[in-house]
């Protein structure tokens, strides 16, 4: 009688009911942290774009090659990975359990992929003389924007790598279920997301020509 | 359990994700054409590469990400919060040219 009492409930979704969204509690939880995250991100891009539309001047120091050819396959890379993570959520869902633990591994490595590629690209900038507050260029607040923007998506990128990590583990084991799996997909789209408004807005905007 | 039935209902097959992907790269492409061949002005390109990226996220959310596959609940609670926050940000954005008409030096 109670379980009868409950699907009476949620029924009438725009009552309210038991589960007004039809998702599970780690989904929903997941996407309120996207929403939130897409604020910060978006609030960085904004500063960004920001500062530099009342700079006098802004440089524009990324060359074709490497630059803008390395960014470009950055952005190949994280995509791809997207699409392995979207397939192992697919092959979860099937209940293909070694299949989607296969995907999410190679999600991971497009994730490692992504961070060495990056870290490449930081060191080098490096290398010339680009600080969080100094650069040859005599713009501080473009060292200080692009570490700053690159640095907190990069973060999110191997805070991710880890977090795929646990839920393949968990997943092979059987500890954790296909929602787990789906939920994790989410905060990697995310992440690919926000890099297609970094990639053009902080390299394409900058090419050095 | 109802979340589940609905979600495979609507969830698109492996062709579907791999022809998003593959939209997503010729985006990319354009975005990469656009930067280098200087067809319109600095304000006219960014407009573009932004109206492409908000494609590329609209695609993402709604087919990787599975949104369009949701009750329609979970969508009007989500998107338009975050657009119209979004769009608040913006507020601050004309005082940005304030340096640069009023010449002061920064």
């Amino acid at each position: 009688m109670a379980e009868g009492t409950l699907q009476a409930v949620q029924a009438t979704v725009w009552d309210g009911g038991v589960s007004p969204y039809a998702v599970g509690n780690k989904k929903l939880g997941m996407w309120l942290f996207i929403a939130s995250d897409s604020l910060t991100f978006s609030a960085l891009l904004v500063g960004y774009s920001y500062v530099r539309l009342a700079a006098p001047q802004w440089p524009a120091p990324f060359h074709f090659w490497p630059s803008i050819v390395v960014a470009t396959l950055m952005t190949l890379v994280l995509l791809s990975s997207s699409l392995t993570m979207v397939l192992g959520v697919r092959a979860s869902q099937r209940g293909e359990r070694r299949q989607a633990v296969r995907y999410v591994l190679l999600t991971m490595l497009g994730g490692l992929a992504f961070i060495l590629l990056h870290a490449n690209e930081w060191r080098e900038l490096i290398h010339e003389g680009v600080r969080l507050w100094a650069n040859p260029w005599g713009v501080p607040l473009f060292g200080a924007t692009f570490f700053t923007l690159t640095g907190l998506h990069m973060l999110h990128v191997a805070s991710g790598v880890v977090y795929l990590g646990v839920v393949a583990a968990g997943f092979a084991r059987g500890r954790f279920t296909h929602e787990d799996v789906e939920v994790s997909g989410l905060y990697w789209h995310f992440v690919d997301l926000v890099w297609m408004f970094i990639f053009p807005l902080v390299y394409l905007l900058s090419v050095a020509l | 359990m109802n979340a589940v039935a609905e979600h495979e209902a609507g969830a698109g097959g492996a062709a579907l994700y791999v022809m998003v992907w593959v939209y997503l790269l010729g985006l990319t492409a354009v975005e990469v054409f656009l930067a280098y061949e200087h067809f319109f002005s600095t304000g006219v390109m960014l407009a573009i590469l932004m109206a492409l990226s908000v494609v590329k996220a609209g695609l993402i959310v709604a087919y990787f990400m599975h949104l369009k596959f949701e009750r329609m609940n979970l969508i009007l609670s989500l998107v338009p919060a975050v657009v119209i926050v979004i769009s608040l940000l913006f507020a601050f954005f004309p005082d940005g040219f304030r340096v640069l008409e009023l010449g002061v030096k920064p």
